[in-house]
């Protein structure tokens, strides 16, 4: 069942110069499926963060439209960087989407208690983010994330910063949450591997203006990083990637 | 080891001086109402304990009164700024015009105004008005700083403008205004004692009239004493203000975390 539709979406930013502005998206159209990992895949610069903070309602379009199937579900976003208030614990720091709801205290702090631990961070529930590795600090803003008991969970670059040992680690947490949740994710990246080991589906994107150049389906991770199989899904999509530039 | 050092050796010159101080004055026979030695200071000092003490007391309690109200006053407004680009546009410049007027120029028009039978109140607005600024300014730069990202997140799960004031952008503003306290803190001091010589006569009753008072009869000893204790008041707002901020911001903040240089 189809959760959300793009169609014919456009988006122009403004610029100092008087000549209308930077085109950043134009006539974007995709589908996103219940229960999909669609990863938003392209180079820098081709729109793909635009276009996911278009689905989240962060800013309009100025051109077509974005339908959901019935109510937009709740959502979920995580940053490139952690995002975390500094002055509050891990544990604080994950309750925030119930805070802001006001949800009673003792109710958030079990929900967002039981979001760490999923993480791997229950012994951290009062650590503060300036004594969390990278990891961990990324960690609690999936937890946060989590929290929320999001429909949809919106990332952009999660791991772009992390190293190469921890992203792996995180690409599989996030599959087997993902799974176990039944949640739909929008990722982008502009990683092949990860695009290819995390995703049901790859949707590559093209610069200036950005839009879809290819829609490619994959049987979803977690692969044996060395296998044959995925080496050849890395393939196709670096391919497709190479196509669009 | 540091810590010792950091205290004897600014402790060693202050005595070394003092004893310098005496022996020049008792050496070329300076008489005390030109420069009183060090020890006649503190015999000024013992002789009016009592009074010196009243008059701490007064001058401190205005400079709190004044610091208070200035912290109420500017965060108040910074909120409103921060809250209203409008209100921000059209009252920044007056704040700027208050900031920039000597508050000496001010305060005899203060004191008419509010009155002389109520000279606390005037002495505390004068002193108040010198605070004010720095906290305004401070705080409206640190509401203005909080992360976009983590504003966009908070209104993404729904937060209203207060939930984001309480939550994020007041946080964030935090240190700037524990910075800006402890400029104020200093300022509000500099305002009462500015306040207070303004009064003058017959009305203020704190250390800055001592000093003006004694400073007529030519009791130089007296003077002395009183300014030492300005200076130790200012010392001593300056260093719990400090211990304020630390004990805030200890947990989070970069500036209050020890790290080796």
């Amino acid at each position: 069942m189809s959760l959300l539709s793009l169609r014919g979406v456009g988006k122009r930013f403004a610029t100092r110069h008087k000549d209308g502005g930077t085109l950043a998206l134009s006539d974007l159209n995709f589908q996103i499926q219940e229960g999909e990992f669609v990863s938003l895949l392209g180079p820098s610069g081709c729109g793909k963060s635009t276009a996911l903070r278009l689905i989240a309602g962060l800013i309009a379009p100025d051109s077509g439209e974005i339908l959901w199937s019935g109510a937009r579900p709740e959502l979920a976003f995580v940053f490139q960087e952690a995002t975390l208030m500094p002055w509050a614990d891990a544990l604080t720091n994950a309750r925030l989407p119930l805070d802001l709801k006001k949800v009673p205290r003792a109710s958030a702090d079990s929900q967002a208690e039981a979001a760490l631990a999923r993480l791997g961070l229950k012994a951290f529930a009062s650590a503060y983010p300036r004594e969390l590795s990278g990891g961990m600090k990324m960690r609690v803003s999936i937890a946060r994330a989590l929290a929320a008991k999001p429909k949809l969970l919106l990332m952009d670059e999660p791991f772009a910063a992390l190293d190469e040992i921890t992203r792996a680690a995180l690409n599989d947490d996030l599959l087997a949450l993902a799974r176990e949740d039944g949640i739909t994710v929008i990722f982008v990246t502009h990683s092949v591997m990860e695009s290819a080991y995390l995703s049901s589906r790859v949707l590559v994107m093209s610069p200036r203006p950005g839009r879809i150049t290819a829609d490619i389906p994959l049987s979803q991770g977690p692969h044996d990083r060395l296998s044959p199989d995925f080496a050849q899904a890395q393939a196709k999509v670096a391919a497709a990637l190479m196509a669009a530039a | 080891m540091k810590r010792a050092t950091d205290i004897a050796l600014p402790l060693l010159l202050g005595i070394a001086l003092l004893g310098l101080w005496e022996w020049i004055v008792a050496v070329r026979q300076i008489p005390p109402y030109v420069l009183p030695a060090p020890s006649a200071i503190l015999h000024a000092f013992i002789d009016n304990f009592a009074s010196l003490m009243a008059s701490l007391l007064a001058t401190l309690k205005v400079t709190v009164e004044a610091f208070l109200a200035a912290l109420i006053a500017g965060v108040a407004t910074a909120i409103l700024f921060s809250q209203s680009r409008l209100a921000e546009r059209t009252l920044y410049p007056y704040a700027v015009i208050l900031q920039v007027t000597p508050v000496v120029a001010i305060a005899p028009l203060i004191l008419i105004w509010v009155g002389f039978d109520r000279i606390n109140a005037a002495l505390v607005l004068i002193a108040a008005l010198v605070a004010f600024f720095p906290i305004l300014s401070n705080t409206t730069l640190g509401l203005k700083s909080a992360d976009f990202n983590l504003m966009e997140l908070m209104r993404l799960y729904g937060a209203s403008r207060w939930q984001i004031l309480w939550r994020l952008q007041l946080p964030t503003a935090m240190p700037y205004l524990l910075g800006a306290c402890r400029i104020a803190g200093g300022l509000a001091l500099i305002g009462a004692v500015v306040a207070e010589f303004v009064a003058g006569s017959g009305t203020a009753t704190g250390l800055a009239w001592r000093i003006i008072e004694a400073g007529n009869r030519l009791e130089i000893a007296t003077m002395f004493a009183a300014l030492g204790l300005l200076a130790l008041l200012g010392v001593a707002i300056f260093a719990a203000l400090s211990a304020l901020e630390y004990w805030l911001l200890r947990r989070w903040h970069e500036s209050a975390l020890s790290r080796p240089l």
